[in-house]
């Protein structure tokens, strides 16, 4: 092995062997669990960094195992991989920090924080995924390491969600793994490389390949809430604050989205999709869960039910502008927002954390007047919010600018209706919460005030929230410097030479 | 090569003479077992199949012994999965005679234990080696009577009556079989399974004794509809029994029925039967599922998915015409392996949650996982494994099916697998949730210490088949350095 195989190797154990540490450990250890916890995350941050560093220089990371005939496990650092990988790494961090303050003094943390470990080494393992078989296996051993951070309180409310969740999940996971098999029957073991596989494309039925392109599309578009398999995410909301946002921002929704990009980019290809013409199906679909997600989420009291249908709408931004794979504009825009909704929504969810775990607030109802009580988190959240709703300066704005000129490029006037007509939505969903929280009166005492202390809330609640809502503003002010997440995506673009 | 049959044997008679450090002895034969098979592994690896004429007999007169791979896989199987199961035996009885009101039934049940399982491997290790179809009736009788008295051994009335059910249905499989014989015999004149290979010609009368010899291991199968026997007989025995049962016994009877199918009759196998075998097969896998579902007891819901799981099993057969013997050989070999050791690992854990809340109602197990956190690992790595996700052994069997069943243009079994995958994971997730529900005024600082010997054994087997999968080539490798005697029957004698 060289050392960049070694590399990844430790990527990967450096959560896995915490998280199967932090299962051994008693429950009132609670000390040396954080130390694990903290000190597995910083070093994989800075391990995922050399790589990126590597990746930018040229150099190919690469683990083959081959199980059996046709069937090979492939990790493989390429640019795309580590903006996923440097992304899930970095938000782990701050959820974790954000758990620990979180989880305090409840039952069963051993098990949690196990659990979230193994989740995170998963989603690594999805964006270092080299082959299909490879995304497989990881995809599926989300569903799960998530699972039993879903069900954690462990309510029948819970529980009820936890198996809707699995039904989607393997079902899906089962439509991914027939499409494929069908897909190495018919094209032979394909790695996942910036042509797609051409040479043998030319061969075969057209409308097979389409065919296992819906399979596939469906099969990933489980994770990512495409409409009409959405169902489970709004009732995955009885989580825990930090698997919400865990789930919304880096682990399985994004896992879904990822796999859309790999699957239009790396598994089919931009000519061959062009030839089979299937991209106008993907970008009606896209498009419908956008406006659909709005408008559900417009109907909503529930905070966290908001924010869940606000998630099935925002990450089929990346959806839609896979769908306009011939602009690389679009492109751009599609695969940055997969970083930009990370960073905004794991804001949003933080501050719904904050509130309920402070103030018992759960719904935007009892919202009056909250800004006052908690200005920095009402100050996060509505940083989050504006970048939702697109807002310059903050990163929200920047996806939405590049998959607009990316639509006008392609001359495709329904892009530009669908983006405005979703902004307006996102507008009419969030600045009512922003308007009652900041101007609104307080009405009567909180639903359960828990917390009395210096700060507004717990330090360990507070600071994640106000970093990732600083990244927010930051990383959508400075986007044209060298070192941003749409630099790197001007890289990884280039590097597909498009 | 006679060691893994002699071994067991004589550590059964010790068992039965001596009355104290019995599981010192049975210990010592499983593991000197263990040692055997690997040792014959290195033989085969190094010098390839071999045979050994017993007391220097030739056939057509005296008794061979053969090792090939999927032989050797088998034996191995047993060994991995006898040794886990003997230790957690050990565990379970002494859990058992530790409650002071019936000390001396459990202490009786340990001392017929021993000998009796000693028996069944014994049994198990000559059925895999023999290569003379009278000699696997003797193993085949051996294993029956064995395993239908281990089923008896807990007591109870509904164990009585469902181990006489089947001693019953097994001295029926091993009539028909016995039956088939005398028709090959009146034949023939032969007894070897490779002189039978050269003979192998056609007419009424072969065709007659292959299909009697398939009812009667199919019946030992519990293939459905013929599977009636085995949910009551291995959900009502002590949790060792129903994990030696339900992993090592159900396959000697299938391994027989595949080597005769594939290696010794092939050329009067006709597509038909094939495609019969693979719709019963698909039967199995969805009502054995459907009824694992309905379930309300824990143990019940582990032994219809046996029946379940048992169909992958068949649904290779039809698969056969794209790829040859060896290519299905290692279907099922992955899917016999991870079953063996996916199943008993279930069945340990479920024997556990047993011991430890004195019931298995499925709706009353919450609590459970914060008391048993590694006998919940198990159940759910176990679990995963049997769902056929990556990459346990259960996923590498699938994939082979799906990608078979995709070359030949007979997508309907790649349906039916998916569906069977998917309703597995109802079953054992209906099982995993009720695990995580915390009961009303639960403490969780109330500590029961539980023998390691309980709950190791079924982790560890549990991991063996979720990385089973990662693992794949060795198995791979040890089918295709075996199956060179296979190669000269190979051309021209497929349907």
């Amino acid at each position: 092995m060289n050392w960049g195989q070694w590399l990844l190797t430790a990527i990967l154990l450096s959560s896995f062997i915490p998280g199967i540490i932090i299962f051994g450990l008693p429950e009132e250890k609670h000390r040396l669990r954080t130390i694990l916890n903290l000190c597995g995350s910083i070093l994989k941050i800075s391990l995922i960094l050399v790589m990126d560093t590597g990746i930018y220089f040229g150099h190919h990371f690469e683990i083959r195992m081959a199980i059996i005939p046709g069937v090979e496990l492939l990790l493989n650092g390429d640019p795309l991989s580590a903006l996923f990988a440097t992304l899930s790494s970095v938000l782990w961090l701050l959820t974790t920090i954000y758990a620990v303050g979180y989880l305090e003094g409840s039952p069963n943390r051993s098990h949690f924080f196990g659990y979230f470990s193994l989740c995170v080494t998963v989603t690594i393992g999805i964006a270092l995924a080299g082959n299909l078989v490879t995304f497989l296996l990881f995809y599926e051993m989300l569903t799960l390491t998530t699972y039993p951070l879903i069900i954690h309180r462990g309510t029948q409310k819970s529980l009820r969600a936890g198996r809707n969740y699995l039904i989607y999940a393997f079902s899906g996971g089962a439509v991914f793994l027939f499409a494929v098999v069908a897909l190495q029957a018919v094209v032979g073991p394909a790695d996942f490389t910036a042509a797609g596989f051409s040479p043998t494309f030319i061969n075969t039925d057209g409308t097979i390949l389409t065919l296992i392109f819906v399979l596939l599309i469906i099969g990933v578009g489980v994770k990512a809430a495409l409409v009409p398999l959405h169902g489970w995410l709004p009732q995955a909301m009885v989580a825990p604050a930090p698997v919400s946002a865990l789930l919304h921002a880096v682990a399985v929704v994004k896992a879904g989205a990822f796999g859309i990009i790999r699957i239009v980019l790396d598994v089919y290809g931009v000519h061959n999709l062009l030839l089979l013409g299937v991209l106008p199906l993907l970008g009606a679909v896209a498009s419908i869960t956008i406006l659909y997600g709005s408008v559900r989420a417009l109907q909503q009291d529930d905070l966290k039910r908001r924010l869940a249908y606000s998630t099935i709408s925002q990450v089929s931004y990346i959806a839609l502008g896979m769908s306009l794979v011939d602009q690389p504009l679009a492109v751009i825009g599609g695969i940055v927002h997969l970083v930009h909704q990370g960073l905004m929504k794991i804001t949003l969810f933080f501050c719904a954390g904050n509130l309920a775990e402070t103030l018992g607030i759960h719904r935007i109802s009892e919202m009056s007047g909250v800004a006052r009580r908690m200005p920095l988190t009402m100050a996060a959240f509505a940083v989050g919010a504006f970048g939702m709703i697109g807002i310059p300066p903050t990163v929200g704005f920047i996806s939405k600018w590049y998959l607009g000129l990316g639509g006008l490029a392609a001359s495709n006037w329904w892009v530009m209706i669908v983006l405005a007509v979703s902004s307006l939505l996102n507008g009419c969903y969030f600045l009512p919460i922003l308007a009652k929280a900041w101007f609104g009166k307080q009405q009567g005492p909180w639903p359960e005030e828990q917390y009395n202390g210096r700060f507004e809330t717990h330090l360990m609640l507070l600071v994640p929230p106000l970093i990732t809502a600083f990244i927010v503003m930051v990383a959508g002010l400075v986007a044209n410097a060298q070192i941003s997440p749409l630099a790197w995506v001007r890289f990884i673009v280039r590097e597909y030479g498009l | 090569m006679i060691i893994p049959i002699v071994l067991p044997l004589t550590a059964g008679l010790l068992t039965f003479l001596f009355t104290r450090r019995t599981f010192v002895i049975a210990l010592a034969a499983v593991l000197a077992n263990l040692l055997a098979v690997c040792f014959l592994t290195y033989q085969l690896l190094v010098f390839g199949p071999m045979h050994c004429h017993v007391g220097g007999w030739k056939p057509p007169l005296g008794i061979t012994l053969r090792t090939d791979g999927p032989a050797l896989l088998m034996l191995l199987m047993s060994a991995v999965t006898g040794l886990a199961i003997t230790l957690y035996a050990r565990g379970y009885f002494c859990y058992r005679i530790s409650d002071p009101r019936r000390t001396g039934r459990h202490q009786r049940q340990q001392r017929y234990f021993w000998p009796l399982w000693m028996l069944l491997l014994a049994g198990l290790n000559g059925l895999f080696l023999s290569n003379d179809i009278f000699n696997i009736y003797v193993t085949l009788e051996l294993i029956g009577i064995s395993a239908a008295s281990l089923a008896a051994l807990s007591g109870k009335p509904a164990s009585q009556l469902a181990s006489f059910r089947y001693l019953m249905v097994n001295l029926l499989g091993s009539l028909t079989y016995l039956l088939g014989i005398v028709f090959i015999y009146r034949s023939y004149g032969v007894l070897d399974l490779d002189l039978l290979r050269n003979l192998t010609a056609g007419g009424p009368g072969i065709r007659a004794a292959l299909a009697l010899m398939s009812v009667g291991l199919m019946l030992k199968t519990a293939l459905f509809p013929l599977h009636f026997w085995l949910p009551p007989a291995h959900a009502n025995a002590l949790a060792p029994v129903s994990a030696i049962l339900s992993a090592l016994v159900v396959k000697g009877s299938f391994y027989l029925l595949f080597r005769f199918w594939f290696e010794i009759f092939p050329s009067i196998i006709s597509t038909p039967a094939l495609n019969f075998m693979g719709t019963l097969g698909a039967l199995a896998i969805l009502w054995g599922a459907i009824q694992s579902i309905r379930q309300q007891r824990l143990k019940l819901m582990v032994a219809y998915s046996t029946v379940s799981q048992l169909g992958y099993l068949f649904i290779a057969f039809p698969l056969v015409r794209v790829d040859g013997t060896e290519h299905l050989w290692s279907i099922v070999i992955f899917m016999a392996l991870a079953h063996a050791c996916a199943k008993s690992a279930l069945f340990m854990a479920a024997g556990t949650i047993f011991l430890h809340l004195g019931h298995d109602r499925i709706k009353d197990l919450s609590g459970v996982r914060s008391r048993l956190p590694v006998t919940v690992f198990a159940y759910g790595i176990a679990g995963v494994s049997l769902m056929g996700l990556p990459p346990s052994g259960g996923f590498i069997g699938k994939w082979l099916m799906l990608t078979s069943s995709l070359a030949s243009s007979q997508w309907w079994w790649a349906l039916v697998v998916m569906t069977g995958s998917l309703l597995a994971s109802i079953y054992v997730f209906r099982v995993m949730s009720r695990f995580f529900v915390i009961p009303e005024g639960f403490s969780f600082n109330k500590k029961d210490p539980i023998s390691p010997l309980l709950e190791w054994p079924a982790l560890i087997l549990a991991l063996i088949s979720m990385f089973l999968g990662l693992a794949a080539s060795w198995p791979l490798y040890i089918l295709a350095t075996g199956s060179t005697t296979l190669a000269w029957i190979m051309p021209g004698v497929l349907p």
